[in-house]
């Protein structure tokens, strides 16, 4: 039997005596597209850098394709893609430089690293632009050229960390029709986090919703929604699934992360142009 | 995209033994290569970069060598300056390296880059020698002022080549410094005001505007064991002929340079937690 894409247990983070993430037991199947919801500080960012492993595992397991994220850090890296929050890119070199800095880190040997820096663009729709550089384009093309950043190595898991939040809505659509594609093409298994409900209801096989940094629900769209079906709200929306579980508080903490976020994501506006 | 039975996944395993080291090699050749790549799309900054040493050279050096007053044992002052203005540039050119490094934390890039394969200090390497790069262009435009203003420099195209790897150890040991202070400190305003606060120290606590001979006893003390000095000592010897023990001083580099990749390595994840 396969392992599981993901396999969280009893995971905990704590940035000093601030807990981010309570307990967490979380499963992902391998080729499963899963996400994971919540309003700005619910602990998402945090789970998906142990994943990574960027952050370390403080309390509780982690395995990644049955690979321990304590243990065997540089084998997990070598199988999973990644897209942060930010818009991230050498605004300085050019797109297929970009893409080719990747392919490098990833090993992918010399004799098809053209080819498939190549692929990664095309199947972005950036073949075109590739040689421009990346400071010239628009805020949906560098979510696009961070997909193929982070495709290049063909992972077996692409983790994506709100990679819609600031784009309009056709780069938005144009953002997750290309994960849909690289996703049945390869048969990765995706975890992403974002705000807006109404992609992870088109997008996701299951979501997961959690809040100060609890998991509260872990279930298919359709599923969740049926759980909330009443005489007052006959046909209940994922949205009306995360204002039932996540309310309509913001804590301050969250309101203090949510403000960094949006300062942080100013800078790196003003820094692609 | 829903999940149908078990699917097989080919998991990629990250090298081991000499592999590992070979890897190693090709990202830090990687993390070089972008650097260049990145000074190719905006060649202004070699240029602009130059100001400052031809300052030195132009008006300090020519008013400081008609007053005769520092004891340079029968070497013209301008000769016996002009590779101290080399180091010195190549010091102001790598000792904001850190700063960039920030700046690649904040815009979300860093984070990306620790996710991937590559060992932090093929990053670091990779910075390091990028500042080597962009200080041998400045060895390049001092020593064609110097030319030009009649001062007699070698010709010998072996040791300008050996001055030009005396500058890139030196480069990377203070580009280190740099990004083991970021690692320290994690806040681009601070870290620009410790950069500034060290670079003059560093440089007037060296034998680049005059001879350890004339220091006073604590002076010399930091300028013995100040890289910088060891650096201008090479370059005295390669360009001018002075006599000097050239393989303590590239040793001393040398050894600098290795423990400030390793220093600056281990607390580069720092940055992003």
């Amino acid at each position: 039997m396969t392992d599981p894409a993901i396999d969280c247990s009893h995971l905990t983070h704590r940035y000093g005596e601030f807990t981010a993430v309570d307990d967490l037991n979380l499963t992902v199947q391998a080729g499963e597209t899963m996400g994971l919801l919540g309003p700005n500080g619910a602990g998402k960012t945090s789970v998906v850098r142990v994943l990574t492993t960027l952050t370390p595992v403080q309390d509780g397991t982690v395995r990644i394709f049955g690979l321990d994220a304590r243990r065997d850090t540089m084998d997990i890296r070598h199988n999973i893609g990644y897209v942060p929050q930010q818009l991230s890119i050498e605004a300085a070199l050019t797109g297929r430089q970009n893409v080719d800095l990747f392919a490098r880190l990833y090993d992918v040997p010399r004799k098809q690293r053209r080819a498939r820096v190549d692929e990664a663009l095309d199947a972005m729709q950036l073949f075109d632009v590739a040689d421009a550089l990346a400071g010239t384009y628009s805020g949906g093309m560098v979510r696009r050229l961070e997909l193929a950043q982070a495709l290049v190595n063909r992972p077996a898991l692409l983790l994506l960390d709100e990679p819609t939040v600031g784009l309009d809505p056709i780069a938005r659509d144009g953002v997750w029709s290309q994960v849909a594609d690289m996703q049945q093409e390869y048969g990765m298994t995706v975890l992403l986090t974002t705000h807006y409900m109404e992609e992870a209801d088109a997008l996701c096989d299951r979501v997961a919703l959690m809040h100060h940094g609890v998991l509260q629900t872990v279930g298919t769209p359709t599923e969740l929604k049926a759980g909330l079906v009443s005489e007052a709200a006959p046909e209940p929306s994922l949205e009306d699934v995360f204002r039932h579980y996540a309310g309509s508080d913001l804590s301050e903490d969250g309101t203090r992360r949510g403000l960094k976020e949006i300062r942080s994501s100013r800078r790196v506006a003003r820094r692609v142009g | 995209m829903s999940v149908d039975g078990a699917i097989h996944i080919e998991l990629v395993r990250a090298p081991h033994g000499l592999r590992r080291v070979g890897c190693l090699l090709r990202r830090m050749g990687a993390f070089g290569l972008v650097e260049l790549q990145k000074l190719t799309h905006d060649r202004t900054e070699l240029f602009t970069r130059m100001v400052q040493p031809a300052l030195w050279l132009l008006i300090f050096g020519t008013t400081f060598s008609r007053l005769h007053v520092i004891d340079t044992g029968g070497v013209p002052y301008l000769a016996f300056l002009a590779p101290g203005i080399i180091a010195q540039s190549a010091l102001f050119v790598s000792i904001f390296y850190g700063i960039q490094i920030v700046w690649d934390r904040d815009a979300g890039i860093l984070a990306k880059l620790m996710v991937t394969p590559a060992p932090p200090a093929a990053l670091i390497t990779g910075k390091s020698f990028a500042a080597g790069v962009r200080s041998v262009a400045q060895v390049v435009g001092v020593l064609v002022l110097a030319y030009l203003m009649g001062i007699h420099l070698t010709f010998n195209p072996l040791r300008i080549l050996a001055a030009m790897a005396v500058v890139v150890l030196g480069s990377a040991f203070f580009a280190c410094l740099s990004m083991t202070l970021a690692g320290l400190v994690r806040n681009r305003d601070r870290l620009m005001g410790i950069g500034q606060a060290i670079t003059m120290p560093l440089f007037f606590a060296s034998n680049a505007l005059y001879p350890v001979d004339v220091m006073p006893p604590w002076l010399r003390t930091l300028s013995a064991v100040n890289p910088l000095s060891y650096e201008v000592n090479a370059l005295r010897a390669l360009l001018l002929g002075t006599p000097g023990n050239t393989l303590l001083d590239v040793t001393v580099l040398v050894v600098a340079a290795v423990l400030g990749v390793l220093v600056a390595s281990a607390l580069l994840r720092r940055l992003v937690r």
